[in-house]
Parts: structure tokens; sequence; C-alpha cells
């Protein structure tokens, strides 16, 4: 088993990684303007409805639903999308998806000069199973089709956001892009020229290229049909004009009727972009004899999904739809953008998702990028309670921790244990407030604390720290009893 | 009515005046304030740090010190919602079923300050007397887990002479977070750094809030960038009165 | 077995391992999912098609109404003169009646080659079901709506919306959806667009730049 997230397995920890990140002023204005921007669309989207928290509560419920029954459902999508003329294979990991995907490709691409091409419609779990790269080793050329993904593709750079992945670039940067990797002799530097530059870029592309690789938003149960959902226009062509498809498909990604849809696409555009509704949705069912691939595959990918199964909040996590409406409302994500989150998934579902799918290894400090503030949770689609899972998360954390030496003897442990013990001896407790206020002594500059050693250095690094009262309210509470006592007396 | 008050540690130690206060306000309304000696912290710090195990004595021995109190005065929302987000929960995961019977029968008496006041003892005028410009920052625990909504602005907006101004993106969390901010010191400096604009921003001379955790996050900020803007809880302004300034 | 039957066989077996048993059958429990988010639409038909004209060219398209029985071709030829637009691709079973005189018209019948889609100018077709609240016109793709590829390539879709297809809400419209078989579906709202430059709205960047309905009243 290979469970990988992207190049997670490389990534700092999530403080030192987002503390580079804030030092690139220019990526931490093209963040805030972006999120800024697509957070009061959605404000202004949700507002319109009145039965959001209703639409809210189906969508959890749904995929609740489907998450339990998950077999059923998937063995059902399998023999619709078969009968219709499709072909289903499943990977248990993204080693087994890529080799699938290469194989097919090689049985219809044949032995092209120069390497066989293969256009890409944006899907997160490609770049999850890192098939991009995989697919050049076997000397197969993807291109990116989403404007954004082309930008971080051309760029040699990693996705910063689940929907607008290239959010991190201005259109200055995108501009240098575009004129190296399309070899251009001049390209404007209007958000509409470098619109234009992709669509000849890659125009010549979609009428040319045979094979498709595609993501999906949705596959259907009952009918075997999967949907995609998009703004370009790319993902139309990519579905449509390659004689063969090959669509990768994590395995939460299923729901039981095409009913259901409309949950979904009244809650996911609203969330993603701020839009009523995206330009397209596509919806195919297998293979139409005289209308777009003659073949089509899907890879159903498990890479460490079913691991989050057993336990329910863990099992949540798996609800979600991919909006990103949660980075965008996250404060953290905010200032630091997506690259400090070490993996494809970032802001706070990359948070709890990446740790669980890679069984905490890599990403241990994720959990604990957050303020635990609420706001991915207030607008969250489908009412993942990321905070909870993250506290849930934390608590394996700890626990993984408490069971190595190194981890018992550490100076937080070490701290949180005899804190505990004091509130659990409220006479102690009493004490070490006393002993706390004569203890600062030696650390006060002036009117205020100095600077702080180890973990607490972390406050007073940033922040000015006054020092501990003199008396405490308990201190307060007696004194004043003893006066009343007094005066009754 | 008898209200027994629960400061939460960091209150006790850091900022009795708070506590000071909410006695004062209670009293000054009519009511008799009780402070069990015995009480400590909620187990807030070590639940979302994630030592699970550390914090479950800590939740009975909230239960006990409270258990016959007639209504309990939490002046944190974060302390609250920890209670209310977590007791329960806890207790599932222990099955113990005597300890979640005795949450369920403690939870509907926790009030948060604010919501005390207004739910509790239906008050929006306790007759305070402020004369200056306050700005209020919703704490995210009081906003998106307790929905306070409008119950402190409601409180802050019947004190005399208090000026109230809006507070620009006030929804957006400080960066406290608790142990984040020592985890995670530099974003939650840059979250810091958002906030004490927006605070400097309002004119006002004071700003307030539910948590006095927000608060020392940031005061700390105001006072590093050297602005004399003053923090103060809810309860520190409705203390006030003609007779006290 | 093959090593995708291996690799099926494990990954169902896992799920299996994992996931609490059910003492109810899917059927039951998905039964009980709640849908009490508005299914119907609640205004009236001219109010409704206000709606879809305001949302329609709030995405940048083209509205024009006809009355039943008004002239439609004359609505197209209008459209295609704007931009001096002369080739047409029109379904093989799209009304003939709807087709201006005087165009260098391309059928689809036999299926054209993707040159020749490409080097058309516009595509007329109808549609399945329109969506007032969202500006989302659906084509349900065959003979009557086209293949996908006809409505892709030309820059400039004219799409002839009935009133009687208009519908207020998303789930109404999946609702006329529903068991009508397995033909491809587009939902279209505006043209082709992208914000992923700066959050720069810019419309057409693969799919066609323009769309225009028109409406045939009741």
């Amino acid at each position: 088993m290979s469970v990988r997230v992207g190049k997670t397995a490389t990534a700092p920890a999530f403080p030192v990684a987002a503390k580079k990140a804030m030092q690139d002023d220019q990526l931490r204005r093209n963040v805030h303007h972006a999120t800024s921007v697509i957070r009061g669309k959605r404000e202004l989207r949700v507002a319109e409805m009145p039965d959001w928290q209703r639409l809210r509560d189906a969508g959890h419920a749904i995929k609740d639903h489907t998450l339990l029954y998950l077999d059923h459902y998937l063995e059902m999508f399998e023999r619709n999308c078969e009968r219709a003329g499709g072909k289903v294979h499943w990977a248990r990991d993204a080693d087994e998806a890529n080799a699938i995907a290469i194989q097919l490709i090689q049985r219809y691409g044949g032995t092209e000069a120069g390497g066989i091409e293969a256009i890409k419609v944006k899907t997160m779990t490609s770049d999850e199973v890192q098939m991009n790269p995989a697919l050049e080793a076997a000397g197969i050329h993807p291109y990116e089709t989403d404007l954004a993904d082309m930008i971080v593709q051309m760029g040699e750079d990693q996705p910063s956001h689940i929907v607008v992945p290239a959010l991190h670039k201005n259109r200055h940067q995108i501009r240098e892009i575009f004129i190296k990797k399309m070899e251009l002799d001049s390209l404007g530097d209007q958000p509409a020229d470098l619109a234009d530059a992709a669509r000849v870029y890659l125009r010549e592309k979609f009428l040319r290229v045979k094979i498709g690789i595609s993501g999906a938003n949705y596959a259907i149960a009952e009918t075997g049909a999967v949907c995609v959902v998009e703004s370009e226009g790319n993902g139309r062509m990519c579905l449509t004009m390659p004689d063969v498809l090959i669509t990768l498909i994590g395995i939460e990604k299923v729901i039981p009727t095409f009913r259901d849809l409309d949950t979904f696409l009244q809650l996911l555009p609203r969330s993603a972009t701020g839009e009523r509704m995206n330009p397209y949705n596509s919806l195919w069912t297998g293979v139409h004899p005289g209308d777009g691939p003659q073949a089509f595959h899907v890879i159903l990918l498990d890479n460490g999904r079913t691991e989050l199964l057993e336990n329910e909040r863990e099992r949540e996590t798996l609800d979600c739809i991919r909006c990103g409406a949660c980075l965008n409302a996250c404060p953290v994500y905010r200032e630091t953008g997506g690259h400090a989150y070490g993996s494809i998934y970032s802001g706070p579902i990359g948070a709890i998702l990446s740790p669980q799918l890679q069984s905490m290894e890599h990403s241990r400090s994720l959990p604990y990028a957050s303020s635990l503030c609420g706001a991915c949770y207030e607008v969250c689609p489908v009412k993942i309670n990321i905070p909870e899972t993250l506290i849930h998360l934390r608590g394996r954390v700890v626990r993984e921790n408490q069971e190595t030496f190194l981890g018992s003897i550490a100076p937080e442990n070490l701290g949180m244990q005899l804190a505990a013990h004091l509130f659990t001896h409220p006479d102690e407790y009493e004490m070490a407030q006393s002993l706390a206020a004569i203890g600062q002594k030696p650390l006060m500059r002036g009117d205020l604390i100095g600077p702080l050693p180890g973990l607490l250095g972390g406050w007073t690094k940033f922040r000015d720290l006054a020092p501990i009262p003199s008396q405490s309210f308990r201190d307060w509470w007696k004194s004043r009893e003893k006066q009343q006592h007094k005066e009754a007396r | 009515m008898r209200i027994a008050l629960f400061v939460a540690c960091y209150n006790d130690t850091l900022f009795p005046r708070t506590g000071i206060a909410v006695t004062s306000v209670l009293e000054r309304l009519g009511h008799t304030v009780e402070f069990p000696m015995q009480q400590t912290c909620c187990g807030q710090m070590h639940y979302n740090t994630g030592y699970h195990n550390e914090a479950l004595p800590l939740l009975r021995q909230f239960v006990e010190t409270f258990r016959h109190a007639e209504a309990v005065c939490v002046p944190s929302a974060s302390c609250v919602a920890m209670m209310r987000e977590h007791y329960e929960l806890m207790a599932q995961k222990e099955n113990d079923e005597i300890l979640l019977a005795d949450v369920r029968a403690l939870l509907p008496r926790i009030y948060e300050f604010s919501e005390l006041l207004v739910d509790c003892l239906g008050l929006e005028d306790v007759g305070a007397y402020f004369p200056y410009k306050v700005t209020y920052h919703p704490s995210c625990h009081s906003l998106r887990m307790l929905h306070v909504a409008d119950k402190p602005l409601r409180l802050l907006r019947k004190v005399k002479g208090l000026e109230l101004i809006e507070l620009a993106n006030r929804e957006q969390c400080c960066g406290f977070g608790g142990t984040f901010a020592v985890k995670n010191p530099d974003v939650s400096a840059a979250m810091l750094k958002e906030k004490t604009t927006a605070v400097e921003g309002t004119g006002a001379s004071i700003c307030a809030a539910l948590d006095n955790s927000c608060l020392m996050q940031i005061w700390g900020g105001l006072h590093r960038e050297g602005s004399p803007i003053r923090t103060m809880h809810l309860a520190e302004i409705l203390a006030e009165t003609e007779a006290t300034q | 077995m093959s090593e995708s039957g291996t690799a099926r066989a494990e990954i169902l077996r896992r799920i299996r391992t994992k996931l609490p048993p059910q003492t109810e059958s899917a059927a039951a429990s998905y039964a009980r999912v709640p849908r009490e988010y508005t299914q119907c639409g609640s205004l009236d038909h001219e109010a409704m098609i206000d709606l879809l004209i305001d949302r329609l060219v709030d995405y940048d398209s083209d509205v024009l109404r006809v009355p039943k029985g008004g002239d439609v071709s004359g609505a197209v030829a209008g459209l295609l003169a704007k931009k001096g637009e002369t080739r047409l691709i029109v379904p093989p079973q799209v009304d003939p009646a709807w087709v201006p005189a005087g165009l260098d018209l391309l059928p689809d019948t036999p299926p054209l080659k993707t040159d020749a889609i490409e080097g058309a100018q516009a595509v007329l077709t109808p549609c399945e079901v329109a969506v007032a609240s969202t500006g989302t016109i659906i084509l349900k793709h065959g003979p009557v709506q086209g293949r996908r590829v006809l409505t892709l390539l030309p820059d400039h879709h004219i799409c002839i919306v009935r009133e009687d297809q208009v519908v207020e809400s998303v789930p109404e419209a999946f609702a006329r959806l529903t068991g009508t078989g397995d033909a491809p579906l587009t939902t279209i709202s505006g043209p082709s667009a992208t914000a992923d430059i700066e959050m720069t709205r810019i419309r057409g960047v693969h799919g066609p730049r323009r769309l225009s309905v028109i409406l045939i009243g009741l």
C-alpha cells in the first residue's frame, strides 16, 4: 500500500511552512484578494436561498447515508456504468490508479513518436495520486486544461486552493509563465488576453488529442452516470472530443440517485464560486454511440479512504464535495495560502483530510493549524464539523506522542500533566497561583512580562503580556467574605 | 436568584477584575452570588489541545462543584462552548451513564454572562453608565457556538453615555485560539494584526468582548504597537455606574 | 483473479469490515433522508419568465421573446446578423420552420466532421428544460438537441426555449428529467467563463462565447 496525498511526504511542519509563506507579500495580497472576492459572492448567493440550512441538512444526510452503504452503492454504480458501455476498474492506492491509467493510455494510444498525449480536466484526485509525474515517467504527456491548473502545471508549481488552484499568482506572474511555456513573442497582461492565449493554445489540443482524463464530482449509483461541474468549457471539451475517456473517482464521490443532484447542484456552485449555477455541468452514462468518447473507463480509488469509515467523526470527512468554501472562510488559510499545508488539500478540510488519509505520518502539525474559530463549519455546505474533527485528531496526535518516550517527556506534555493535576487539586492550584504571582518577578521588564522561554516565547515574541495580578479572584472573594464576616459580627 | 459564579481559571488568575465586575453587576441587580471554592478549570485548554484523558477529571470536578446550583454564570463564552459542545460527548465516550445524566441535568442551568442577563433575567438595561467610545469584538465561540447574536450589543446599547462603534470585519477571529497562539505564533500574530488594525480604525478607546482570552491577545497586540486602546470584558463595562465614574 | 478484481474484492472487504453493521435496508435508510428544502417554486408564470430573463441577462446572455406562432426564424436571423454570422449548424431533427433562409446551413446529417463544426459560426438547438432561479438551460443530447460537440465548438449558441419548458427551481428541473433515459445532459448557465485570474470574470474561454435564448410564449 502506498497511500499518498500529493507530495506531502516531504512537506515541512505547518508552522515552519506558514512562516515561510507569509514572507511572500505578493502571495499574501493575492490570496487575500481572491478569498475576499469569493467570500463576498458566496454570502450574496447564499443569502438568496431561504432554504439554505435545509439544503445543508439534506446534503449532509445524503452523504452520511451513502457512506454507511458505500459497498452497496459502489457495486450499483459499477453495474449500471458497465451496462451502459463503461468499464470500471478499482484501485487500492495511488500507484495502482496510476498503473491502470498508464496501461489504458498505452493500450489505446499505441506507440506515438514523441510519446502519447492526453488532455486533462481539473481533477484533485489525480493531483492526490500524483498522476502527472507518473504519466510523464511513462512517456505520456498530460495537458491540464483548466486555466488555473494549466498555470500551475506550466509554472511547475503546486495548487494552492481546491477550486482556484492558481489564486496565489497575479496576472503579471501568469503572463510571464505563458510567454515562456507557450513560446509567445508578445502577450498582453489583461486577464482577457491571458484567457485568449489559453484558448488558442488549448483549442488545437482539444481537436487533436485522442485521450481525455477527468475527475468527477458525482457518480450516480442508480443510473451509472457521472457528473462533472465546471465553468470554462474545458471540461466539456475533455469529456466530448477525445476517443477515449478515463475518469478517476474517489470512492466517496458516489451518490445514490439522479435526484440527489438537485441538492448538490444547489449547494456546490453557491459555495464554491458564489454563482447561482456554474456555467456547465456535464452528465454522461457509459458510452453514447455517435456522441463523445467511444471508450470510457472509470477508476474507483480508495487510497486510504476506507480507513476513515469506521469512526463516525472521521467518516464525516468523506462528505466533502470539494467546494473550497472553508478555505475562503478560514482566517488561517487567508494568511498563509494553500502551500503551507504541504498537501494539495489545503485549508481546514485539508487539515483534517490529509492527516487521516496518510494515517498522520507526515501531517501531524495540520490538526493544530487552526484557531478553532468555527468559520469553516459555518460555511460548509454539507455540514462537516471540521473544528470537532480537528480536536478529535489532536487527541490522536497527543495519544501517539504520549506513547513514545520523547513525547512523554516533552515540555508540552509535562506542562499539561502538571496543569491537570493542579486543576484537580484546588488547594495546590491556589498555592500555584500565589507562587506564580511571586515567581514572575525575575521575568518582569518594567510593567510587562519580558520574553518568555520555550513554547511561551511564541506569545511574547509578538504580543505584550501583563503580569499576573497579586490578588487572584478567589483571594479577593476570600478577603471580602472575611470582611463581611467581620462586619456582621 | 442565587447565582453560582464559575469565573474560569484564567479569569481567576489573570483577570480577577472581571469576576469582581460580574459580582458587582449581579448584586446590584439584587441577586445573590456564590463562589464555590472547589472550582478550577472547565478543561477546555486540555481538551482542545488533544489532552482528552486529562480533561475528563476536570469535567467531573466541574459537575461535582456545581451540581446543586440554581444557575451558573460564566463570564467566558469559550468555556461555555466547551461545556455545551463537549461535555455530553466526553461522558458518552466514557460510557458513564451517571456522568452523562449529571451533565444533561446541569447544562441547561449554565449561562454565559450576557445570556444570563438577557435570556435568564430578561434584562437589557442594567443601569450602567460609561461615557466612552466602545467597539465590540464578537469572539468566535460566542458567535458560532453559543450564537449569542446581538445580546451583548443590546446590553451595550443600553449603557448610558456609551457610544458603540461598529468593528470592521468583526466576525473574523482575533488569532488567539488557545494553544494555537503559541503553536503557530506567526500565523496568530498575522491574524491579530488584522484585528488590531480594525480596532484602531474604529477610533474607540475601549475594545470589549465576552472572552478575556481574546482580549488578552488583542490587548497584547495593541500594547505592543503602542496603542492606548484598552480592552474590557463586557461585565467590566456594565459594572460601571455614575457613582463609580 | 485479475489485479483489478483483487483490488475490487479488497476495497469492498475493507468497506464491509470498517462500517458498522446496518439494521435496515439501504432503501429504507435512504427514504429517511430529510428533503425539507424548497421543491417547487411559488411565482406565477410571468414572474417566473421575468426571473429567467433577469438571470440570463445577468450571465451576459442575449434574450428575445417571441409569441407562440411568432417569427422564430426572424429572431434567429436577427441574432445571427448581429455579428454577420452565416454558417449555422442544426441538429437533424430541429424544427425547419425555425431556420432562416439564405444561410450557409450545416445540418448534422450525416454527422459533421469536427473541422466542419469548428468552421461553423453558430448552432441552433432547442432545450429540454430551463431553470428560472439559476438562469440555466438544460440540453438532453440527441437528434433534436444535437450531439454534445455541436453546441461546444461554434462560438455562438442560439437556444430556443418554449415557455412551458421553464421551471422555477432546480428540484423541479430534476423532477422533469428523472427517468427520461440515459442521453447525456449538459446544463448551461451563461457562456463559458472563468475567474481564475485575479477573480476577474472573463467570458468565453473554451465553450461558446455567446449564448442567445429565444423564448417562445405559451
